[in-house]
């Protein structure tokens, strides 16, 4: 006897917030959310496809970012916004359901740049740059990588000695985003006495750019090579209170925090477009919603979707109580980046051909994704820093 | 200078309406709803005159409880005080009672100019602002396209279908605006941290004294709906060279050029 399961009548569920997650929000966060999704749809999705295409940065949208109050969002005084870390997370989320590249020029300037200056800079470092990048007028950029270092940033071989009064700088930095758009970059070198913070600005004597073309991902964002011959620098140019990898590795954790929750955004705009286009493509003479394997594929996805945002608001609930803990940032990266782009590869499935077009979102966000995979800690390190907390083994080396 | 502009939150004109079958009322539970996206054009007016001009703006709206959001917005983008009207008498209200409720309530705040869309983009009676100057006394202009303050006097253009005309008003007056007037800002995330600190009085139609004509339909109730027309099947005609004429005569008959 056949059996059909009868659900009770019910309201119908937003496919795009089944656990109705968005009442975990306060009033504010939700119009936040509200405005940097509209921001999102109406300036940067019409400009996006094309300036991914062509290979730019849309610095058209720098200023719009700016007047939002984005940048550094969360840090507060200086002409930030304060908000807190879940509002910061849920704009993320918005941005890189626009684009990763994006999200990633915010998460540089506010987590990777701002952050560190706000946190170990000396007032006058604060008083000159914090407003300047918080209106969107000075643009920031994190050195830590270099060609030869990534996951292992202790052995760099960028050297700061001093030299008088001065300090001199020697090295290469690699794939930096916002690199040769930087009005200041925060460098990070070896010294006699371990790591130290660098504030570098732009047309430093010695100091040049260069930026990485033919790049398959975040072609809407700049991606540079930093190089420093004997850049010279006053002993004021110091982050004075900070030294060590805490430094650089603090600042990481910010960002993550963000990409634990802008891959969601991802994620799901992935998901909505694969949705939208399975009820109006047909094949077999009936929709291919009505079919069972892209029923499973899109159940998988919006499944995936809510364990990730409900992760992303754990981690944000956490961090404004004061007491995250950097290996819950590492799972969530580590976890919802791996669902984004699995949600991305599956979502191009059901597209079909189109799946590859700039027509749609789907192939943009699954090329952009493999390098958020790779950047602020590849899923390999985060999986060891896992392993370290769970075992208490070292498996780095 | 003091600028009121009235608000209304309705569902998010991007989903798809649908209507109580026994009231033949807009359905807003469930739905997303938003700041009606007219009435942001009138908020950015309202916004520009008294940052030109000093003053400040105060919105008003009549609806339920969660209105507020839609108020609270509007205080993100920078107005400086809010005012809800809510009472579940006010549920279906038409557009005589609504204009009697936000005309009360304007007069309780004192006003040089009110500004309002040219309809709401849920009921679209679209009569509500030339109430509301009716029953404030004082001049309605409407369809303004642009609109500026010389002293005392309002100038607006006055969108018409051939053009506009140039239109001048003797403050205090009521404007209703058109979509595109001019690009209305987004909060920015300071504005929307700072909306909760500024004031928001909420209102029942007895704190304006209006026991008796608040709520129902004073005079205007829905009989009946029908379904749109289908829209009749357009024609193809093959290009032989001489379709432009054709497209430039279908333009002429809608006079649009």
């Amino acid at each position: 006897m056949a059996v059909t399961e009868r659900a009770p009548r019910t309201r119908a569920l937003s496919p795009s917030d089944l656990f109705a997650i968005d009442e975990l929000l306060s009033d504010d966060e939700r119009l936040i959310r509200d405005t940097v999704r509209a921001f999102v749809r109406e300036r940067a999705l019409p400009v996006i496809p094309d300036h991914f295409e062509a290979g730019t940065f849309p610095r058209e949208l720098v200023p719009g970012v700016a007047e939002l109050g984005l940048l550094g969002m969360h840090l507060h005084g200086y002409g930030c916004a304060g908000t807190t870390a879940t509002a910061y997370g849920v704009a993320c989320e918005e941005l890189e359901a626009g684009d990763s590249g994006l999200r990633s020029f915010v998460s540089v300037q506010g987590s990777l740049a701002m952050f560190p200056i706000w946190s170990y800079g000396s007032d006058e470092q604060k008083a000159r740059w914090l407003p300047e990048m918080a209106a969107g007028r000075a643009i920031g950029c994190f050195g830590l990588t270099e060609p030869d270092a990534g996951s292992d940033p202790s052995s760099m071989r960028t050297s700061a000695r001093r030299d008088g009064g001065d300090w001199v700088i020697n090295g290469t930095k690699m794939w930096i985003t916002n690199g040769s758009i930087a009005d200041i970059a925060v460098v990070w070198a070896m010294t006699d006495s371990g790591v130290r913070g660098f504030l570098i600005e732009r047309g430093t004597r010695g100091f040049t750019t260069s930026d990485v073309h033919n790049k398959l991902s975040l072609r809407a964002s700049v991606t540079s090579e930093l190089s420093f011959d004997a850049v010279r620098v006053p002993d004021s140019s110091v982050l004075p209170e900070v030294s060590g990898m805490r430094g650089p590795l603090t600042c990481l954790n910010e960002a993550r925090f963000g990409i634990g929750w802008g891959t969601m955004g991802a994620a799901r705009a992935c998901f909505e477009s694969a949705l939208e286009y399975s009820k109006t493509r047909r094949a077999f003479g009936k929709p291919i919603a009505a079919m069972q394997l892209t029923q499973q594929k899109l159940a998988n996805m919006a499944t995936a979707i809510v364990q990730g945002r409900l992760l992303a608001h754990r981690l944000g609930t956490l961090k404004d109580q004061g007491r995250l803990h950097p290996v819950q940032v590492s799972i969530t990266k580590r976890a919802n980046v791996r669902t984004a782009l699995d949600i991305a590869r599956s979502a191009r499935t059901i597209l079909g051909a189109n799946g590859i077009t700039l027509e749609y979102p789907v192939a943009r966000h699954m090329a952009n994704l493999e390098s958020v995979l790779t950047y602020e800690g590849t899923e390999e390190v985060h999986t060891l820093i896992i392993g370290k907390e769970l075992t208490g083994e070292n498996a780095f080396a | 200078m003091k600028v009121v502009v009235c608000v209304k939150q309705i569902p998010d004109p991007n989903t798809t309406g649908q209507l109580d079958p026994t009231t033949h009322l807009l359905k807003r539970e469930g739905v997303e709803v938003v700041l009606d996206p007219g009435d942001e054009f009138g908020v950015e007016a309202g916004l520009q005159l008294v940052e030109a001009q000093g003053g400040e703006v105060t919105v008003v709206s009549m609806g339920p409880e969660r209105g507020v959001d839609a108020v609270r917005k509007a205080l993100a983008m920078g107005a400086a005080k809010g005012v809800l009207i809510s009472d579940d008498a006010l549920r279906g209200s038409d557009a005589l009672t609504t204009a009697r409720v936000l005309a009360a309530a304007i007069r309780r705040e004192g006003f040089d100019l009110v500004i309002t869309a040219t309809e709401s983009t849920d009921g679209y009676t679209g009569v509500v602002p030339q109430m509301i100057a009716e029953l404030l006394d004082v001049p309605a202009v409407t369809f303004a396209k642009t609109l500026e303050v010389d002293g005392t006097t309002l100038k607006v253009k006055r969108q018409t279908e051939a053009g506009f005309d140039l239109v001048e008003s003797a403050l205090p007056a009521v404007v209703s605006v058109t979509a595109g007037v001019n690009e209305p800002r987004y909060p920015s995330l300071k504005g929307i941290m700072g909306a909760k600190s500024k004031p928001l009085d909420r209102l029942t139609p007895g704190d304006l004294g209006l026991d008796g004509a608040g709520g129902g339909t004073a005079g205007q109730g829905i009989t009946g709906v029908e379904p749109a027309p289908q829209r009749a099947a357009g024609s193809i005609v093959k290009d032989d060279g001489e379709g432009y004429k054709l497209i430039a005569d279908f333009l002429a008959e809608k006079k649009v050029i």
